[in-house]
């Protein structure tokens, strides 16, 4: 588990419709469910869709009540989107953790739209959740054709 | 659909997931409904796991499906988002006085803050108007676990019952341990399930059988109060005896986070309001207050009882979907403004979305564009700016009329209505037949932008696509058959996109006659386009082998015959 003093653990996840924003938070969401942690994991579909704005909150730990994350509580922020880190920055909490696409090496990815998956193998890093829980979710959540492409953009992001 | 399911049989669903399974381990016989953010993968869940869902052409249609199947002892739902129970208020308000015999289950989910809505308005007024029982669950748990409570309820007072989501219940995902499914639908009654019982005088609402089932309607709340008092879905969680919160829904686990020291008196059933509980619950603290998103009913309610209860600030906090950092806020009694929220980027048409093409054609002729709901309602925004007016669902017709009837002649004359085709068989049929029934001395223009899905919920089925909420072939509408038929004579069917210089020519003739036309813009979304131009050569293929369309050939030959 990563270093934090605070009961339930807080990531956002944001970019924009069409990014992949809350499939990385549906596998990472199912990576901490079977771990054992109570979790919960919060979006909005809809108009959002449509290339707008789209946040997913994913909230872990022993206990969680609100599946949405208090202005400023998030431990780590992953945004899949350059355009958008300005406008969620302040989600973070001091000392939280910021991940953006600058933190990937975007030559090395095998398609441009697996940035969502490099991202969740940087985010990889910061917990002790063993390798194979990560890929079993990623696989459990893309179509097999894509299993291939997945486990290196995972590697590009986890491997750095 | 892939579920997270963990070693103990958990399964991590959305709320809207766990209506579907609660349903589908209840043994409900039939789902329906229409699409509507945040409701629609309700159905959609439900016919993935097995059950039988069917999208109906609105909501008024689906909950007089679901009646039906409820008198004939069967459990039902019918799902809907808050505004398509504006739809199907005219029988829930008269279902209730004649009840059902079987289990009837109304999944109404609430938009607060209008994540994907033209309002946010309270379902729980509903329940209070038309005198039904509501139940609201707080998170999937509840949901799966209320949804079965819910039939109890119907069945046993014969009753519909809502049963009230909210977007963040809808569609926030958490774990849920799933029961051993329920026996058949009254089974410990000895009736036989699903027979027609005859019973006039209950299911005929004229007057005379009405009055009478008012009295019954009214009884059948007194003894669910007292019920609900009693063993209710609904728990006291002791604490500090400072601070007490009375909550519902999704309000309960902000309020748990923002006040983890606060007592609260959590409701599950909250129509009708347990009133003596609340009564007790508010004298046991020395500061009791409500938290509720949007309107202020269940304060307006205990204050009426003459309990007294502390509100929220209804000048800042009506508005919008409640959090724990607002409701720390109104714990706090902390004045406004709040915090501005995030500079989020507002939605889009998609690139080379046919709409584009129709809005720019639109926008080229300098229409006056009455407009409606789905995607298309995203040209209302800058940079195509090109609607000026959605309201309702179906409500392009009518309004476009109405402009027409009264403007002076030179404005009249650039008037169109548009709308999308699942919103023009949700809505719109009516408003097509008004236009040749009472038509405008400069006639009108209809648009229907036909684009083969319902796109803007996330391409489902309708009975203009010619497919089932599964992707079974069926009897496909013919939009241009239905206009002529209302009493259209022009009647022009147009690709948008490849011949966008002809649907201007067209459109700017029909404007300048002072006659009646309907243009059905066809081109498909193009997110849905590679499985409707799939479907539509299996389609060909099959015609070829067999000479049949489903669903139309037999019944012609039959007409015919006889």
């Amino acid at each position: 588990m990563a270093a934090n003093p605070q009961p339930t653990i807080n990531v956002r996840f944001a970019g924009l419709g069409g990014t992949g924003v809350i499939k990385a938070a549906d596998v990472f969401a199912e990576v901490v469910f079977l771990r054992g942690h109570m979790v919960k994991q919060a979006e909005v579909h809809g108009m959002s869709q449509r290339g707008g704005s789209v946040q997913s909150d994913v909230r872990f730990g022993a206990a969680v009540h609100s599946p949405m994350i208090p202005d400023g509580a998030c431990d780590f922020l992953v945004v899949l989107e350059p355009s958008q880190v300005e406008v969620v920055r302040d989600g973070l909490r001091a000392g939280g953790v910021l991940l953006t696409p600058a933190d990937i090496a975007a030559a090395k990815l095998p398609a441009a739209k697996a940035l969502n998956v490099a991202l969740l193998g940087r985010l990889s890093r910061h917990f002790d959740f063993p390798e194979h829980a990560w890929r079993e979710s990623l696989h459990a959540h893309f179509a097999e054709k894509l299993h291939v492409a997945n486990d290196k953009a995972f590697d590009v992001g986890r491997t750095l | 659909m892939h579920v997270s399911q963990d070693p103990s049989g958990r399964l991590l669903l959305s709320g809207n997931e766990a209506v579907a399974l609660a349903a589908l381990h209840c043994g409900v016989a039939l789902g329906t409904g229409y699409p509507g953010t945040p409701s629609t993968e309700i159905l959609e869940s439900f016919g993935a796991l097995g059950g039988r869902a069917q999208w109906a052409p609105n909501e008024k249609v689906a909950a007089e499906v679901a009646l039906g199947a409820a008198f004939a002892r069967a459990r039902v739902i019918c799902t809907m988002k808050h505004v398509g129970l504006n739809v199907a208020a005219d029988v829930l308000f008269t279902m209730t006085y004649s009840g059902v015999d079987g289990g009837y289950v109304l999944v109404v989910a609430d938009d607060p803050g209008m994540a994907s809505s033209q309002n946010e308005q309270d379902s729980r007024r509903y329940a209070e108007a038309a005198a039904a029982p509501l139940f609201e669950p707080s998170d999937s748990q509840e949901a799966y676990d209320l949804l079965r409570t819910a039939f109890a309820v119907s069945e046993r007072w014969r009753l519909p019952v809502l049963f009230r989501l909210t977007t963040r219940v809808s569609h926030s995902k958490s774990p849920v341990q799933p029961r051993v499914p329920l026996g058949t639908p009254l089974a410990d009654t000895g009736a036989p399930p699903r027979a027609f019982v005859r019973d006039i005088a209950g299911r005929v609402m004229v007057p005379g059988h009405a009055r009478p089932a008012h009295r019954r309607l009214r009884a059948k709340l007194a003894e669910l109060q007292a019920w609900n008092e009693a063993q209710g879905p609904n728990r006291i969680e002791r604490r500090g005896r400072a601070l007490g919160i009375i909550t519902s829904g999704i309000s309960y686990h902000h309020v748990r986070e923002a006040a983890p020291d606060a007592s609260v008196l959590k409701l599950g059933l909250s129509h009708p309001l347990p009133l003596k509980t609340i009564r007790d619950f508010a004298a046991s603290v020395k500061r009791c207050v409500v938290i509720e998103e949007n309107d202020p009913w269940l304060a307006t309610a205990c204050c009426a009882a003459g309990v007294a209860v502390e509100a929220k600030d209804d000048a800042i906090f009506r508005f919008g979907e409640l959090n724990v950092d607002r409701v720390r806020r109104i714990l706090a009694r902390e004045p406004g403004p709040e915090p501005a929220p995030l500079r989020s980027k507002p939605p889009e048409l998609c690139a080379g979305c046919p709409h584009r093409s129709s809005f720019e054609v639109l926008k080229e002729l300098d229409c006056i564009v009455a407009g409606d709901i789905g995607c298309y309602t995203l040209a209302a925004l800058p940079p195509i700016a090109a609607m000026d007016m959605m309201i309702d669902m179906g409500a392009a017709v009518g309004m476009g009329l109405g402009l027409r009837h009264v403007l002076p002649r030179a404005q009249a004359k650039r008037v169109v209505s548009v709308i999308g085709d699942s919103t023009f068989i949700h809505g719109g049929l009516p408003g097509l037949v008004e236009m040749a029934y009472n038509p405008p001395a400069t006639g009108h223009v209809l648009v229907i932008l036909d684009n083969g899905t319902t796109a803007m919920t996330g391409q489902q089925e309708h009975p203009g696509t010619g497919r089932q909420l599964d992707g079974t072939a069926t009897y496909k509408v013919s939009y241009e058959d239905l206009a002529r038929a209302a009493g259209v004579r022009h009647v022009f069917t147009v690709n948008p996109v490849r011949d966008k210089a002809k649907f201007k020519a067209l459109l700017a003739e029909a404007l300048r006659k002072d006659e009646l036309s309907v243009f059905i813009a066809r081109s498909p979304c193009i997110l849905a386009a590679g499985r409707i131009l799939a479907w539509e050569k299996e389609l060909k293929a099959r015609e070829a082998a067999d000479g049949e369309i489903p669903g139309a050939g037999p019944e012609c030959a039959g007409l015919s015959e006889s």
